[in-house]
C-alpha cells in the first residue's frame, strides 16, 4: 500500500520525462505537418477547379492552340486522379508521384498562359483577365503553402530524429520521416505569367 | 583544432542565414513608405481613410512601398510582408496589404486568409489594373495618385459588404466569446491544483481516515499523470489566448489617432493579385 503511495508521488516525475521523450510534442508536430498538407491539398484543388473554366473562356477564342488545350485537360485530370492522403506522406514513391502529376499541370498551364500573347482580344476580355487573376493568386498560395508544408515537414522530420523526442517517437510512436516537397523547375516557372499586366 | 571549429560555426551560420536572410522594413505605422513615392499630405489621408475603416469594419489595411524586393517575386515579398506584420485580426485573418515596389515597377495587393470572401484575386487584379496601373504609367509616374486610386478602391471593396451588420455583431459576439474564454481558463488549474492538494493531504494524514484505507490508498497515479497534463495544456493554451487578445486590441484600440500601430495577428497565405508596369 505505501508502495502505491510512492509510486504516486512518483507520478510527476514520470509525467515529465515522458513529456520529455516526446509523448506530446511528437504527435503535436505530425498534426501540424497534417493541417499544413490540408491546406496544400486544398489550394491544388483550387487550382484544378480554375483550369475547366480557364479552358472553356479561352475555347473560343484560341482554336489553334487546341493542342495545349487538350494536354491541359489531360494534365488536371491526371492531377486530381492521383490522391495522396496523409497517411501517405511518409511514402516517397506516392509524394513523388503525386508531386509529379501537379507539375505536370503546372508546365501545361504556363505553356497554354505563354500562348496567349498572340490574341489581344482574349487578353482584352474581362473574363480572361479575372481568371488569370485568379490562377495566379492560386499558384501563389499552393507556393505559400507547400514552403509551410515543407518547414511543418522539416521540423517534424528533426524532432523524431533528435534526442530525447527521438525515444517516444521509436517507443511509442515507430514515427518515420515525412517527405518535403521540392518545387521542380516547371512549377516555378507557373506562376510568373504576368504577361498580362505588361505592357 | 579551434580553428576547424570556427570555420564549421562560420559554415553552420552561412547555411542558417538565408531562411533569415529577407528583411522587412519595420511597421511604423498604416502607411509605410520606405520608397517616398508619397507627401505627408497623402499620407496624412491614407492612414486617416484606414483608420476610418478599421473603426467600421475592423479590418486592417495597410500601405508600403518597398526601396528593395531583395529578389524575390513581388506576390511572395507581400504575402510575407503581410505574415511579419501581422496585419489583420488573428481570429479572421482579414487583413489587406498594397505593396508597391517602384525599382522594380511591380505592384501587389496581398489578401489574408480570410480576406478572399471580400477581396478575392480577381477584384485585386481590377483594382491594380484599373485604378492604379494608369497612374503608375503616365509619363512622369504618378505613384501617389495611384496609390490612393488603389488605396480608395481596396477600402470600399473592405467595406462594402451588405451583411457589415452581421459582421459587426459577430465581432463582437467573438471578443465577449475572449472575454469569456480567458475568464474560464483557470478553472482546470485551480481544479488540479486541488486534486493535487488532495493527493499530498491524503499523505499526511494516513491511518487517521478509515474510508479511505479501505479504498487502498489515495488516489490513482495515473490520474495524476492526467491532471499534470491537462495544467501544462491549459497553461500552454494561455499563452495563445494571450496572442489572440493582441488582436482584440487591433480593432478597438484603433480608434485614436495617436498612440502605435500594430498588426492585429493576422495571417497570409498568398491571395491577392500582382501587376507591373
Amino acid at each position: 500500500m505505501t508502495a502505491i503511495r510512492r509510486l504516486g508521488l512518483l507520478a510527476p516525475l514520470a509525467a515529465f520525462s515522458l513529456a520529455g521523450c516526446g509523448l506530446n510534442s511528437v504527435p503535436t508536430a505530425e498534426e501540424q505537418v497534417n493541417a499544413a498538407w490540408g491546406n496544400l491539398q486544398a489550394d491544388y484543388q483550387r487550382r484544378a477547379d480554375l483550369v475547366p473554366n480557364l479552358v472553356n473562356t479561352v475555347k473560343g477564342y484560341a482554336q489553334q492552340e487546341r493542342t495545349v488545350l487538350t494536354q491541359v485537360t489531360e494534365a488536371r485530370a491526371k492531377a486530381t486522379s492521383i490522391q495522396l492522403n496523409a497517411g501517405d506522406l511518409d511514402d516517397p514513391a506516392k509524394v513523388q508521384a503525386f508531386q509529379n502529376a501537379q507539375t505536370q499541370l503546372s508546365g501545361s498551364l504556363g505553356r497554354l498562359l505563354a500562348t496567349f500573347e498572340a490574341y489581344p482580344d482574349l487578353k482584352s476580355n474581362q473574363n480572361f483577365l479575372a481568371l488569370q487573376d485568379q490562377l495566379e493568386g492560386t499558384e501563389n498560395r499552393i507556393n505559400a503553402s507547400r514552403r509551410d508544408y515543407n518547414e511543418a515537414v522539416r521540423s517534424y522530420n528533426t524532432r523524431i530524429r533528435t534526442f530525447p523526442d527521438a525515444i517516444g517517437a521509436k517507443v511509442f510512436y515507430g514515427s518515420k520521416p515525412k517527405v518535403p516537397f521540392e518545387a521542380a523547375a516547371a512549377a516555378q516557372q507557373a506562376p510568373t505569367v504576368n504577361f498580362g499586366n505588361a505592357s | 583544432m579551434k580553428q576547424l571549429l570556427a570555420v564549421v560555426w562560420l559554415a553552420l551560420l552561412a547555411l542558417a542565414t538565408p531562411a533569415a536572410a529577407q528583411t522587412f522594413p519595420p511597421l511604423t505605422g498604416r502607411v509605410v513608405d520606405q520608397a517616398h513615392l508619397l507627401s505627408p499630405a497623402q499620407i496624412a489621408d491614407l492612414t486617416s481613410k484606414s483608420e476610418a475603416l478599421e473603426a467600421q469594419s475592423g479590418r486592417q489595411f495597410v500601405v508600403a512601398t518597398i526601396n528593395n524586393l531583395e529578389g524575390y517575386p513581388i506576390e511572395d515579398y507581400a504575402y510575407r510582408l503581410g505574415r511579419a506584420w501581422k496585419i489583420g485580426s488573428a481570429k479572421n485573418n482579414d487583413g489587406v496589404v498594397l505593396v508597391v515596389a517602384p525599382n522594380e515597377r511591380k505592384v501587389s495587393i496581398a489578401t489574408g486568409y480570410g480576406a478572399g470572401g471580400f477581396m478575392t484575386d480577381a477584384m485585386s487584379g481590377i483594382i491594380i489594373r484599373e485604378a492604379i496601373l494608369p497612374h503608375f504609367k503616365q509619363n512622369p509616374p504618378d505613384y501617389g495618385g495611384g496609390i490612393i486610386a488603389g488605396a480608395d478602391a481596396v477600402i470600399k471593396q473592405m467595406s462594402l459588404p451588405p451583411d457589415q451588420a452581421l459582421k459587426n455583431v459577430t465581432a463582437a459576439e467573438q471578443a465577449q466569446k475572449q472575454r469569456q474564454h480567458s475568464g474560464g481558463n483557470p478553472l482546470p488549474v485551480i481544479f488540479w491544483g486541488l486534486v493535487i492538494g488532495f493527493v499530498v493531504l491524503s499523505h499526511f494524514r494516513r491511518g487517521s481516515g478509515r474510508r479511505y484505507r479501505q479504498r487502498q490508498g489515495g488516489i490513482s497515479p495515473w490520474v495524476v499523470l492526467w491532471g499534470l497534463n491537462e495544467l501544462s495544456r491549459s497553461s500552454r493554451g494561455w499563452g495563445s489566448g494571450g496572442s489572440s487578445w493582441g488582436g482584440g486590441s487591433g480593432w478597438s484600440g484603433s480608434g485614436g489617432g495617436f498612440g502605435g500601430f500594430s498588426g492585429g495577428g493576422g495571417s497570409f497565405g498568398g491571395g491577392g493579385a500582382s501587376g507591373s508596369w
